[in-house]
């Protein structure tokens, strides 16, 4: 099982891969929006990749709820539990 | 006696060998709006709708322009461009979501207009996948000889159908029609579609009201297209992108085979996102035309082969790739060799 720092990591990837924002940036209490300035279109490349590489399903009525880094890795780490 | 069924041979036609595009006609919409008219009734900017959809201006409907009227011009202008006579057309199809008379199809008065000769005259909904159904009706008519030329016509006017203070909307769609005339070829030159559909995403876009419910309303307005923007990003994106490949499988050929990519003009933002994930190499040129066109629903792939011709990006004999999405959600892609 992967612990919440390796997702963090492995997420903050993505979204650098995505935006171009630096992965060091990502970090579990900064707000997608507000913070790294995500917008919805990017969310929703970053939350296909990280079903891709996560193994999970992340539908579209639970993109909005995850609002900072910490609610997507949170998601994911119950999605892999479950 | 009547002979018994099925000892009579019935007289049956051949078709092609193969269907090509002989010619295409575009017709942009007169009225340049760039987004600073656009941003006021959605308190936005030009650099967030740039941002967020690549569009820099749109073309709208000027005060003499119609739906018909553009349409009519492109198919002139196909005609004219493929050398081929009015009276050798024997069918007209229409990929339209804005035609405001449920009947008769545009189609029937072009035929009349073009001064045809009686050609079988329709038109289809497919929305946005319109102008690849249709080529895909066109070329398969051809092969199987129950037309020999086929004028296939992709034209919206969607800013009447657009809502001026819909943030996710108001930006997007454009006006304008193009046209393509296919006819019988020795070698392929449309390939086999790939198209489908995903019902249980019926309404990710839609017309916002019904007839019936807008009828009902004491003012009533025009419907609006109305979309679920991030369901449709995905699906455009992603599951677009193995539309795509698929295509390409079942033509036999690969991506690296491609001079042109020229997907439905949706949003710059899918565009991008399809080619990454088709991973297109670098020699394949990939249709923009949205950043000065907006998005014309079943006229933008057209639309695209157009502004590629007339800057030159595409030349004659190119491979092109086409892909159109939308609605339904549907979806119809083809290869196709450039006249």
């Amino acid at each position: 099982m992967a612990t919440t720092e390796e997702i963090r990591t492995e997420l903050a990837d993505i979204v650098n891969e995505v935006t171009g924002i630096p992965a060091g940036d990502v970090q579990l209490e900064k707000s997608f929006t507000d913070d790294l300035d995500v917008d919805s279109l990017s969310m929703v490349e970053v939350v296909v990749a990280a079903e891709e590489k996560f193994s999970v399903r992340i539908p579209d009525d639970q993109v909005k709820n995850l609002k900072t880094v910490g609610d997507a890795v949170s998601y994911i780490e119950k999605a892999q539990a479950a | 006696m009547s002979p018994q069924a099925g000892t009579v041979a019935w007289e049956m036609p051949t078709g092609a060998p193969h269907a090509a595009i002989l010619g295409l006609g575009v017709h942009r919409a007169k009225r340049v709006v760039p987004n600073a008219d656009v941003i006021a009734a959605i308190d936005s900017s030009d650099e967030w709708i740039q941002q967020r959809s690549g569009i820099k201006e749109r073309r709208w409907v000027g005060p003499e322009e119609t739906l018909e009227s553009m349409a009519l011009a492109a198919c002139e202008q196909a005609l004219a461009h493929a050398d081929i006579d009015p009276a050798q057309i024997d069918a007209i199809v229409v990929a339209t979501c804005t035609h405001t008379m449920q009947t008769p199809a545009l189609a029937a008065k072009l035929a009349h207009l073009l001064g045809t000769q009686a050609p079988a005259a329709f038109d289809i909904s497919a929305a946005c996948a319109g102008f690849c159904h249709a080529l895909s009706l066109g070329s398969d008519m051809v092969r199987a000889g129950t037309a020999r030329h086929v004028l296939v016509v992709g034209a919206e006017l969607l800013s009447e159908m657009t809502s001026k203070t819909d943030r996710s909307t108001a930006f997007i769609f454009g006006d304008g029609a193009g046209a393509v005339v296919v006819g019988p070829s020795e070698t392929p030159g449309i390939g086999p579609v790939v198209w489908g559909s995903d019902g249980e995403q019926y309404d990710a876009i839609r017309q916002s009201t019904d007839w019936r419910e807008v009828l009902a309303d004491e003012h009533p307005v025009m419907p609006h297209i109305a979309m679920d923007g991030a369901t449709v990003f995905r699906w455009a994106s992603f599951e677009m992108a193995k539309v795509a490949a698929a295509t390409l499988d079942r033509t036999g050929i690969s991506v690296e085979d491609i001079d042109l990519f020229i997907p439905h003009q949706a949003n710059m933002r899918i565009i991008d996102a399809m080619a990454r994930a088709m991973k297109l190499p670098e020699h394949v040129r990939i249709a923009r035309d949205i950043a000065e066109q907006g998005n014309t629903s079943a006229a933008s792939v057209p639309l695209a082969l157009g502004r590629m011709y007339e800057d030159g990006t595409a030349k004659s004999g190119d491979i092109a790739l086409l892909i159109a999405f939308g609605a339904g959600l549907s979806y119809a892609a083809q290869v196709v060799r450039i006249p």
